[in-house]
This record gives C-alpha cells, structure tokens and sequence, in this order.
C-alpha cells in the first residue's frame, strides 16, 4: 500500500547523495584517531608523526586496492593538495614564524633556498642524464635531457611540509631549525619556475629552444618570487586595515585573517606566482598588526583553528601519500634509476650544503658548525610537493613519467622514513644543542629590547650599516607609518 | 682619504691595537677612516658633540645613553682613537681562544651594558633607574602604572638580596640564559 512505500523511503540510505562529504569526514576522523592512538603508543619516542601517517596510508591504500569493486580511489589528486591542504599548513608557518630568527639569518636563508636549491636541480639532472646516456637503465632505455631536468627540478627541493613534521618533533637549536626550514619555505619560488620551465621546455621540445626562452625563464624567477612577494603584502596590509575596523562585530575577525590569507595564496596561483611565497608573506606581515588589533579571544580562536587547520591537512597529507604510493597509477621500477637519483640526491646535497656553509662562514658572525652542517643535509627531506608535482606531469609529453613516479615514491619514503626516524638519535649523537622551550623572562624581554638599540646605536658609530640598523630602520617606518594607518 | 689615513695611523700604532683589541690591520685602518670622519675639529680627538652629530644615534631612543657610556671609561668628554677602537673592540664577537683576559668577554659585554643601564653611575640599579630606561624604550602608549608594574616585576624577578636594587652579579644572573655573547656581537667589515 501507499504507506508502506513511504515509510520504505524514509529509511531508505541514499549513500551517492552523501558520499563525498561523508568519505571525507570520515578520513579525517581516521587521522585524528590514529594520532590520538599513536600518543599513547610508545612510538613517538623512536618515529615522527608522519611515518606512522603514511604507514597508515599503506594499510588503507592496501585494502583499496584488494577491493577492486570500490567506486573510490584514494589518491592525492594534485590540485586538491594544492588549493586545499597545502595552504593552511604554510599559513601556520607563516603565523607562528620566528621572525626575529627568520630576519637575523636571512642571508643564509636564501642563499640555501636560492643557490643551494639550483645547484641540487643542475646537477642531479645533468647526471641523471649522464646515467641514461651511459646505458645505464633498464633495456637502455635514454631519458632525454629536459625530462631528466623536469624531473631533477621537482625532486630536489627540500619540502616544508616533511621539514615541518620532522623538525617540529626534535627540537633542535633554533638557528638550525631556521636554516632548514626558511630553506624549505622559500625555495618554492625556485621550485616553481624550474618546473614549470623545463616542463614547457619539453612542450616545445629541444630542437627549437631558443636562447631567448632560457632569458624568459631567468627572468621569470624574480617575477615569480617577487610577485609572490608583493601579494603577500598587499592582501596582508589590506588584512590588517580591516581589523582596525572590526571592533565592533568581533566574531568576524577570524574569518578576515583566514580569508585574505587564502585569498593571497588563491590569487598568486591564478597569476601563476608563488603561492607559498604569498601565504607566507601576507601571514607575516598581517600578524603583529592584526594582534594589536582584534580581541585576545579572537587571537585565541586563530591561533588554535590555524594549528588544528594545518595538523589536519598535514595528516591528511601523509595518509595520502601512503594511499597514492600503492595506487593503481603506472608505476615503472628502474633499479638502475632510482638508486641513481638516491645517490645523487644524498650526495649532492651533502657537498652543496658543505660548499655553501663554507662560503658563508666567511661572512656569519657566528658560524655553522660541522655537525650542524650534517644535520641540514640530513634534514634534506622531500615530501607531498615532490609528489604533486611528478603526479601533474604528463604523460604524453613526459614519456618517462612512470619511472619518475615510482623514484619520486621511493625518495620521498626514504627521506621521510630513514632520515626522519634516524635524525632524532643522530642529534643527540652529535650533541646538537636543543632549543629550549620556556617564556623569556621581564628581565631578559627588556635586556633583548635594549640590546637591539644598543647594537643599532653601535652601527651607526662605526658607520657600517648591518641588520641591527635594517632592523632599526624598519621599527622607526613602523611606528611612524604603518602603525598609525593600520592599528 | 686613503693616503691621509695611512699618513697618520703609524704601523707600530696598528699594531699595538690590533694586539690590544684583535682588530685586524684592516678593520683597523677603516675605522680609523670612519674616526677621522667624525673628527670634526681635526685634532684626533672624539668629542661628545662629535658623536651627537651622527643623524640615526639622536633618533636612537637609547642614544643619549650610549654616548654618554662611550665617554664613560676616560673621565673626560674626549676619546683618543685608542680608547675608541677598546669600546668598540667589546663589540666584537668572542672566541674561546680569546682567553678570559680579552676585552670582550661576555663579562665585559654585560658590564656595558649595565654601566647603560645604571644612569646615576653607583654600581647598583634601582627601580627609579629601571624606570627612566624604559621610558626611553617604549612609546607613550603604555601608561604610567603600567611601566611601573613592568619595573618593579624587572626587580623582583632579579634581585636576590632583596635590597631593592640590582648589583652586577645580579645582573650577571638574572641574563644567565641569555645569548648574550652573540646578541652584543657584530660584524666588523674588513
């Protein structure tokens, strides 16, 4: 009868309707589950976080993949990771930046970021080629030039996202934190245009590059970089002019610091700058003006939305690699190959940072040792970047990408896995000095104030303009500009 | 510039300095550029008008203070080059293999700056001394009180003897874990 049939309906589970929400829900009570059961395991003295994430995410790719009936695929789809879990997490590093630290080691900063970044893609490319040229590979097979550079470009930045996860867990000092970290940060910019120019350099194909092309790549790095940059700072200064408004409607203020940060990151991608560069940026910038601005529940309210935001795209992240590695998508192993570029990649990296730390020994008052130095190549971790990016590549133009796709898998295994677990022993082995975690005291606060004027004044005697007068500078446009208009 | 420089600054003279202060020749020869520079009436001597004509030290909130320390050591309100490369010797970072009699120890370090910090100059800093200090650092934001609390938390937290005051070893003390030796360090261009 008619009731019946209604009643029926009522109970009826209408699954399709739900399914993307609800898969997605319930990944994320997954991750938040297991790492509640991962803290109370005795693991996290011996293996970072995200090991046991992607462990995880082989056991679920595993049971996806014996399923084959399931409508679902459990890959990283490379815009999801771009657009939605990798901003939050470069949000947060932005906000929570130690700035002071950040500014002090600029220069060595960007000279890893920069230098060191081109030297890892230059040479690990040119001898990858080397290798396929030599005959090296599977039924000597030849990777051709630009796809071995395309390739080398993606897969020799240091990923902030792995760098993070690894070196939030082992305290080092905070100099070397910053170091490896700055690195992974701002070597987007790098990344960015190496990728994107040997990518279209392989569209065009190698007999008809012309010089010209190679000056447009040259150029497009500082408008990359600098475009990036310059976002940031318009969306963070446009950020932190809202909030001086907000004081009437508090709850909104969240919402403005989470939006125009996405938006900066959102609009630098459209125009194809980078987008970690502005995220970073514009959360920078905007935090000391925003923070005199809103409520100190408001401050409360993103600074926790911003640590839960970004632990849970970080999780999601590494369940994600775990799944995607044992995925379907065509895998091609080369021992030959993917040995190589391990090698390559560890070695490389080991004589770039000595050169370089070398180098700037000459100029840091205060100088990188040689453990530190060893831990900065060994902090040398890729990560869901590398992973994206080799996933975006395709295959009709890049022959060899299923060869790239498993050596991507198994460096970033590598890395995260046997460098991640074995740097906790290693620094204390070496005796790397820890940071120490504990609220400055009023007298240090105020001794830390004086001494940044002292020393600006100690500059100006000498006449040689340092990053205490820079720093001095900038405090005076500060308060004299900036804060008026925007607090 | 460059020939009148050397013409005056003796080799035996670079020497001694270098000896007494670890300047490199150098250094040595380009702040005794920058001494004559500020050397307005050209007798080899730094005046304390000499130091206040620098523009970014008057606006330097502690500026008044640091004059004032440079002149501290001589008694009088003029400094030989010698003098002026010891003070800034202090400034340079320190290595272990200095020894303990170096003029920039982190002992030395902090004495310049307590010497900065104790205004009326009686070896101690009380909360009226704290209080003046701040008052150069911060802007007019912060309320009478408010500047009043921080001074008095500042000597609670340092002073051990409970005397009211801070003696240098309390001082010493209370910056104990601070990276003194690298914050009251810069880099000297060769």
């Amino acid at each position: 009868t008619e009731e019946e049939i209604e009643s029926y309906e009522i109970l009826s589970v209408n699954f399709l309707e739900v399914a993307s929400p609800l898969v997605l829900s319930i990944w994320i009570l997954v991750a938040a589950v297991a790492k509640i059961v991962f803290h109370f395991s005795p693991l996290p003295k011996y293996v970072p976080e995200s090991c046991l994430l992607i462990a995880i995410g082989f056991i679920i790719g595993a049971l996806f993949l014996a399923n084959t009936a399931s409508p679902f695929k459990p890959e990283l789809q490379a815009h999801i990771f771009f657009l939605y879990l990798l901003p939050p997490i470069m949000m947060e590093a932005g906000y929570f930046m130690p700035q002071a630290a950040f500014w002090n080691n600029i220069g060595s900063i960007l000279m890893f970021a920069v230098v060191g970044t081109l030297i890892n893609a230059f040479t690990i490319g040119l001898s990858l080629w080397g290798v396929s040229m030599g005959g090296l590979l599977r039924g000597n097979t030849t990777i051709n030039f630009l796809e071995c550079m395309t390739f080398s470009s993606l897969i020799s930045a240091v990923d902030p996202v792995a760098v993070l996860a690894v070196f939030e867990e082992i305290h080092v000092n905070q100099v070397l934190h910053i170091l490896v970290f700055g690195e992974s940060l701002l070597n987007d910019a790098v990344t960015v245009v190496l990728y994107r120019v040997f990518e279209s350099f392989n569209e065009i194909g190698g007999e008809h590059l012309a010089t010209q092309d190679i000056i447009f790549g040259f150029i497009s790095f500082f408008v990359v970089a600098f475009g990036g940059i310059l976002i940031g700072l318009i969306m963070g200064f446009l950020t932190a002019l809202i909030t001086k408004y907000t004081y009437k409607v508090r709850v909104i203020e969240p919402i403005f610091v989470f939006v125009m940060a996405y938006l900066s990151y959102i609009i630098a991608e459209m125009l194809t700058l980078s987008s970690i560069l502005a995220i970073v940026t514009c959360s920078m910038f905007m935090k000391p003006y925003v923070e005199q601005n809103i409520s100190t529940k408001s401050h409360t309210t993103i600074k926790y939305f911003l640590k839960m935001l970004s632990s849970i795209s970080e999780t999601i992240i590494f369940i994600f690699l775990g799944t995607t590695s044992l995925s379907k998508e065509a895998h091609q192993w080369d021992t030959a190959f993917v040995l190589f570029t391990l090698l390559f990649c560890s070695v490389y990296r080991a004589i770039g940072v000595f050169v370089q730390v070398t180098i700037l020994n000459r100029f840091r008052l205060f100088k990188i040792n040689r453990r530190s130095q060893f831990i900065m190549t060994y902090g040398g971790i890729r990560g869901a970047i590398a992973f994206s990016l080799v996933a975006l590549l395709c295959s009709k133009v890049i022959s060899a990408k299923p060869i790239f796709f498993t050596t991507t898998v198994v460096i970033i295994m590598f890395t995260v896995f046997v460098q991640g677990i074995t740097i906790k022993p290693l620094v204390n082995f070496l005796h790397i000095q820890k940071a120490e975690k504990r609220k400055p005291t009023m007298n240090e606060e105020i001794y830390e104030r004086f001494n940044s004027h002292l020393m600006a004044g100690v500059e100006d005697i000498v006449g040689h303009h340092g990053h205490h007068w820079i720093k001095e500078k900038w405090e005076e446009v500060n308060h004299k500009f900036l804060e008026k208009l925007l607090v | 510039m460059g020939s009148r420089t050397s013409s005056l600054l003796q080799q035996e003279e670079i020497e001694e300095i270098q000896q007494e202060t670890g300047f490199s020749p150098k250094q040595i020869v380009r702040l005794y550029s920058r001494f004559t520079n500020l050397d307005k009436s050209d007798r080899g001597m730094l005046r304390v008008e000499d130091l206040y004509r620098i523009p970014e030290l008057v606006i330097n909130p502690l500026g008044e203070r640091i004059i004032q320390t440079f002149f501290l050591e001589c008694e009088s309100d003029q400094i030989n080059f010698r003098q002026f490369m010891k003070t800034l010797g202090l400034f340079r970072p320190y290595k272990k293999r200095y020894g303990p009699e170096a003029i920039n120890t982190r002992e030395k370090k902090l004495k310049f700056a307590f010497q900065m910090y104790d205004v009326d100059n009686d070896g101690s800093i009380a909360r009226d001394e704290l209080l003046v200090l701040l008052h150069m650092m911060v802007g007019s934001n912060i309320t009478e009180e408010q500047l009043g609390a921080i001074a008095d938390r500042t000597l609670l937290e340092a002073d051990l003897d409970e005397d009211g005051q801070i003696s240098f070893e309390e001082f010493i003390k209370a910056l104990e874990k601070s990276d003194c030796e690298q914050m009251m360090s810069i880099r000297f261009l060769n």
